[in-house]
């Protein structure tokens, strides 16, 4: 077994028409005994800056405070929200500071910029960033999301539509991960409002 | 001062402290994670009047492509580029870590860098970690000295060299040079084969993919052409939007407004007496 396969994790954004889609399922689990059915792995940084943890959740959590450390810093130090790219190069930077040693965690970080523009990103435990243009995915239900995005994704969607393909892209993967599932959790993203929802899914 | 009782973030250098925790978990049986690579081809040649560095652009975990347009032609110095293979996080870091020590060491001097600067910077950074910072480079650039073109192993051995190929492709990409490549080369020529040999990297090893990128230097200038070849466009997607007959069930729904963002406008009445 991988470490990584310990909790169980489904993470998913998605670029829109000046808006993004994060989304997570709502499983901890200890490998395969179902704890919880109601985990947060989507953590808001700021109003327009969302992190999403997969992994390791004891290592997920504990990354998570870091990270709020540094962005509290850096807000008094600075007097401004951090940018998505910043705070980016941030959690690369803390993560690949623990090379031999790494968190196990993959994180998601997907924000709005200064002129509206979304940005996604992904990493790997120890901070090798992936910046995409249209979606980006992690967690044990990876390899089946890559699939289902990959089909599903169409560029400049609207905030409907694009809470649509990512919700019914992260219920069929995680219908086929059994370390992941029991419903979705999923945060739209426009310049002007947040929407949270809460997916109803199989929980088997 | 006295010393502040919250931990501040440290200055530099690798935190070892979950060394232990991790090799306990390791010794449980549980397997240590694999990292992202960039099982590459990267190459470059010296031509008549500078250096070309090429690259792929796929980037792998394990069998799973997870950028299929990444960069691994790295900046560092405005006449100093560098290709990258190995583990991805390692690559990035070393030459960000490089460029930034080359960019303070020009404001000190004021002069541009040197090829062999960067090179030592690499290759002490490399050793020192013993190999265990999965670095495989290829350095190039254009200098006060002339072009140069370097190989740095994970190790941090180097060569110097008129044509260099790495990475899990570079035999594929080192077969078209071996039979192509001759002094005085033109641009237009150089391109041509080191395009020719990263596509033979795309096509012959799994581990490299997609597109070309290419970086030409010359005394005095750059022309970073990024995705100069793309001989694998998507050829499957679909006309149609996709639709569900029906909506996604959702159990909750929170809508939170976002707070206008206030400009504020210096000068004027802002603040009398």
């Amino acid at each position: 077994m991988s470490i990584f396969e310990y909790n169980g994790s489904a993470l998913v954004a998605m670029v829109g028409k000046n808006c993004f889609a994060i989304a997570s399922d709502r499983r901890l689990g200890v490998q395969l005994q179902t704890i919880a059915t109601d985990f947060q792995k989507i953590y808001k940084i700021h109003d327009r800056l969302y992190l999403g943890l997969s992994g390791l959740a004891t290592d997920a959590q504990t990354l998570y405070q870091r990270l709020v450390f540094r962005h509290k810093l850096y807000q008094l130090r600075e007097e401004r929200d951090m940018k998505p790219e910043t705070f980016a190069s941030l959690v690369s930077a803390v993560l690949y500071e623990k090379r031999f040693g790494p968190y196990f965690c993959q994180p998601v970080i997907a924000g709005l910029t200064d002129g509206d523009k979304p940005f996604i990103c992904t990493m790997d435990s120890i901070g090798a960033k992936e910046l995409a243009k249209d979606f980006v995915v992690a967690g044990t239900a990876s390899e089946s999301l890559y699939g289902a995005c990959e089909a599903m994704f169409k560029p400049d969607l609207e905030p409907e539509e694009l809470f649509e393909v990512v919700s019914q892209a992260l219920l069929s993967s995680v219908d086929r991960d059994c370390l992941s599932g029991w419903g979705g959790h999923v945060y739209v993203v426009t310049p002007t409002e947040v929407t949270e929802r809460i997916l109803k899914g199989r929980m088997d | 001062m006295s010393k502040s009782a919250v931990e501040v973030p440290p200055r530099c250098g690798f935190s070892f402290d979950l060394c232990r925790r991790n090799a306990m978990l390791s010794e449980k049986g549980v397997k240590a994670p694999s990292y992202r690579k960039t099982g590459t081809t990267i190459v470059g040649l010296v031509f008549q009047d500078g250096v070309i560095l090429g690259a792929d652009t796929r980037a792998t975990e394990g069998p799973i492509v997870c950028d299929k347009n990444c960069e691994k032609i790295h900046y560092m110095a405005p006449n100093i580029y560098c290709c990258g293979a190995g583990t991805a996080a390692d690559t990035e870091a070393v030459t960000d870590m490089v460029s930034s020590q080359l960019q303070l060491h020009r404001y000190h001097t004021g002069r541009e860098s040197r090829v062999i600067t960067a090179l030592t910077l690499l290759k002490k950074h490399l050793f020192n970690y013993q190999g265990y910072v999965q670095a495989a480079l290829v350095l190039g650039g254009v200098d006060v000295t002339g072009p140069h073109l370097h190989t740095i192993y994970p190790h941090g051995s180097t060569d110097t060299l008129p044509f260099a190929t790495m990475g899990s492709g570079s035999l594929a990409a080192m077969s078209v040079f071996e039979s192509k490549y001759k002094e005085g080369l033109t641009r237009d020529e150089g391109i041509k084969i080191v395009a020719e040999a990263i596509c033979s990297g795309i096509f012959n090893d799994l581990g490299s993919g997609s597109n070309v990128d290419v970086c030409v230097i010359t005394k005095g200038h750059k022309e970073y052409l990024r995705n100069h070849l793309l001989p694998n466009p998507r050829t499957y997607v679909s006309a149609k939007d996709y639709s569900s007959s029906k909506k996604t069930e959702v159990l909750l729904t929170k809508i939170t407004p976002l707070k206008e963002k206030v400009e504020v406008v210096e000068g004027g009445d802002a603040m009398e007496e």
